[in-house]
């Protein structure tokens, strides 16, 4: 359940085009602790999909991506396992 | 009242927008009702692009600089050189280092660029090369110079970064380069970049993966380094691979500035601003340009430029007691070389996906002559 969700870090890159978004997750990532859970909000499309993949290989887990249809925007919640 | 305005940073911004401001308020400033005031932590302006061609021996960093006196209208600016300190939007006034008395302002407008950061990465500084920064562009030029066989490297580490086109360039360049000089059998080059395709706009990136296939220059994709090994040669990455190199080219991370973070104005020390104002968003009566200010477009000179004319019209506008209508519509221009002696050219605003022309030797010598020629611009002629 996303609700159940509760993000240590909130990145909103809403308004950012890609590859704005990735690369705010990516500088936060860098400097996270391993079990940090990120919540990244993006209004960009791409990075919706973009960014679970590399999130992937980067060895990370995607725990949801919640799309927030009235208010435009996706939130990609993530955690760091490094 | 005297209307002041303070603009923070001589680069192109900052020297494009007082050249506008010194013609476009010659009355007002000479009637004693504004007062522009620029200050710089330097005498000299850098021309930053400059740098990429001292790198292959094609420029001299003499060629790069100019004194500011020779830029701006000295009758009509002052020109203070100091280094800002403090902002204090609330009081609008700037601690100095060197003025105890600092500098009260109406408006006023930072232009302070990006600064680099490589320490952000464990061994970059040692076991990088760059052409970001004067130093590094000679000592890069140097390293290629002497290179003749081996594996060069450049990884894109720090994004956003100044000139989003110049790594590419940089590899096409090199290729280009060491083939006239007979060496291309003995060398691999390859390119990394952070995300899953090689540009972070996507028809430079389409138009760069088919160039590099042609040009057998590798590509890695998200790949993000996270150390360097400066005695074993190896980049490591967030994503668990190894790359060995003999030359490697990173480059470094870049940051806005410790001031604006201090005062509030936005995070990682890029101002917060209205895309098409300007204006911060966290105080009155400040506006950022240039490299500092949170676009949603490249750091280049370009958009320093254009944005200074829509700031410079605002900041008229407002002086003159009129409602500012300016709008900055995210026009960005970048000349992209693709060889030594050829280059394509790309023109965009916010939400637009450039066209990349077929690289020509005629845009090749219109960047070139743009570089001789940029001096002109920084003086508000062109």
């Amino acid at each position: 359940m996303t609700e159940s969700i509760t993000p240590d870090v909130t990145i909103d890159s809403r308004g950012a085009t890609c590859p704005g978004p990735l690369m705010d997750l990516i500088g936060k990532v860098k400097k996270a602790d391993p079990g940090t859970v990120v919540e990244l909000m993006t209004t960009d499309t791409s990075s919706s999909h973009d960014v679970p993949e590399w999130v992937a290989k980067a060895g990370h887990e995607t725990l949801d991506v919640v799309e927030h249809e009235d208010e435009g925007y996706w939130s990609v919640f993530i955690e760091t396992t490094k | 009242m005297t209307e002041r305005i303070v603009i923070v940073g001589g680069g192109t911004g900052g020297t494009v927008l007082t050249n506008r401001l010194t013609d476009d308020l010659a009355a007002e400033i000479d009637a004693g009702d504004v007062e522009v005031t620029l200050v710089n932590d330097t005498p000299e302006q850098t021309y930053k692009p400059a740098f990429l061609y001292v790198a292959f021996g094609k420029k001299t960093l003499a060629e790069a600089h100019r004194p500011l006196t020779d830029l701006v209208d000295t009758r009509r600016v002052d020109l203070v050189v100091d280094r800002v300190s403090g902002i204090d939007t609330e009081n609008k006034h700037l601690t100095l280092d060197a003025d105890d008395r600092g500098l009260d302002y109406d408006y006023l407008v930072l232009a302070t660029g990006a600064n680099l950061v490589p320490d952000e990465v464990p061994g970059l500084k040692e076991g990088g090369h760059h052409f970001y920064g004067p130093d590094g562009a000679e000592r890069l030029r140097d390293a290629l110079a002497d290179f003749t066989d081996g594996h060069l490297v450049l990884s894109v580490i720090g994004v956003p970064h100044m000139c989003p086109a110049a790594p590419v360039e940089f590899v096409l360049m090199a290729d280009a380069w060491f083939r006239e000089r007979g060496l291309r059998d003995d060398i691999d080059i390859t390119y990394t970049y952070p995300i899953q395709r090689a540009h972070g706009i996507q028809s430079i990136a389409d138009w760069a993966t088919d160039l590099f296939e042609e040009r057998d220059i590798n590509l890695e994709t998200f790949f993000n380094a996270e150390e360097i090994d400066p005695d074993a040669k190896v980049v490591e990455t967030m994503e668990g691979t190894e790359l060995d190199y003999d030359l490697l080219v990173g480059i470094p991370p870049h940051a806005g500035s410790d001031l604006v973070t201090d005062a509030g104005l936005g995070d990682d020390g890029w101002v917060a601003v209205d895309k098409h104002t300007l204006e911060a968003a966290n105080a009155e009566d400040v506006y950022a340009i240039g490299d500092v200010a949170d676009l949603p477009t490249s750091k280049a000179g370009s958009v320093a430029h254009y944005a200074a004319g829509t700031v410079a019209d605002r900041l008229a506008s407002h002086v003159r007691g009129l409602v500012p209508t300016a709008t900055y519509d995210g026009k960005t221009i970048c000349f992209i070389e693709s060889g030594m002696d050829e280059a394509t050219f790309v023109e965009f605003a916010y939400g637009d996906e450039p066209a990349v022309r077929e690289p020509s030797k005629l845009l090749h010598w219109s960047k070139l002559a743009y570089n001789e020629s940029y001096w002109l611009t920084a003086r508000g002629l062109i």
